[in-house]
């Protein structure tokens, strides 16, 4: 499942040297759990993102686990320090090895 | 009001059957602690799990953890056909480690964090969440 999967994030545009912000996440995916059936009665196959990673300047943040008990469009809430000026790299990692990225650019005031 | 002998075998076993439900409920979420601690004890201070009392919709149960000073927090629901959810791990441009998002769950159970703190020791916490409508599918 690779199709329409399109994340979204949301930091701050500024932030002060050493300032703590608040970063959300979510990515639009299907997350199949492989435990629903479909009208004939047969498995669906799971198909979620398995990882997710946010790093600053190559510092990692957070790196989560997912299992399929993560719900419909993954969302998450974190914290994260900003020592310098610099860039968030997002890293999303799908059961079926594609990898979606996307980067967020913070300027330290 | 006064009780027969009869009646009152009958109140005391069905009080007996309830005190016995939560206990079993304990059991299984210890279970699920100490395979993630290895067995070791996990106490109870220094982690906070917001979860809501009531969830309609068990597709999305909005969760939130957090535990100072934790390298790592393990998710775990299990009244799910999996227990595991999620597990974060936190590194050194983590400003708190605090983390939400939101999870399924299939029915009516407890959703436990535990938390691997930097000294290697463990915290724990637990709360019950009813689900209206389990999210699993059938």
């Amino acid at each position: 499942m690779a199709k329409g999967v399109k994340p979204r994030v949301k930091v701050p545009k500024k932030a002060d040297a050493g300032e703590a912000i608040t970063i959300k996440t979510l990515i639009s995916h299907k997350m199949e759990s492989g435990q629903r059936k479909d009208s004939d009665g047969n498995r669906i196959p799971r198909s979620i993102i398995n990882r997710f990673t946010c790093a600053f300047n190559g510092t990692s943040i957070i790196d989560v686990t997912l299992e399929p008990a993560i719900s419909t469009n993954p969302y998450f809430q974190f914290e994260a320090v900003v020592p310098e000026a610099g860039e968030f790299h997002f890293t999303w990692y799908d059961d079926d090895g594609s990898v979606y990225e996307t980067k967020k650019a913070v300027k330290v005031a | 009001m006064t009780f027969t002998r009869r009646e009152t075998l009958a109140v005391g076993g069905a009080a007996l059957a309830v005190a016995a439900l939560p206990a079993k409920l304990m059991a299984s979420t210890a279970d699920l602690i100490a395979g993630v601690t290895g067995g070791a004890a996990a106490s109870s201070d220094g982690i906070e799990l917001t979860a809501p009392e009531i969830a309609e919709n068990g597709n999305t149960v909005p969760i939130a953890v957090s535990a100072p000073g934790a390298v790592a927090i393990t998710l775990l629901a299990g009244g799910n056909p999996t227990p595991g959810v999620a597990t974060f791990n936190f590194g050194s441009g983590s400003a708190e480690q605090s983390a939400s998002t939101r999870i399924r769950l299939a029915g009516t159970q407890d959703v436990i964090a535990v938390a691997k703190m930097a000294d290697g020791s463990f915290v724990a916490a637990a709360q019950t969440v009813k689900v209206t409508i389990g999210g699993c599918g059938g």
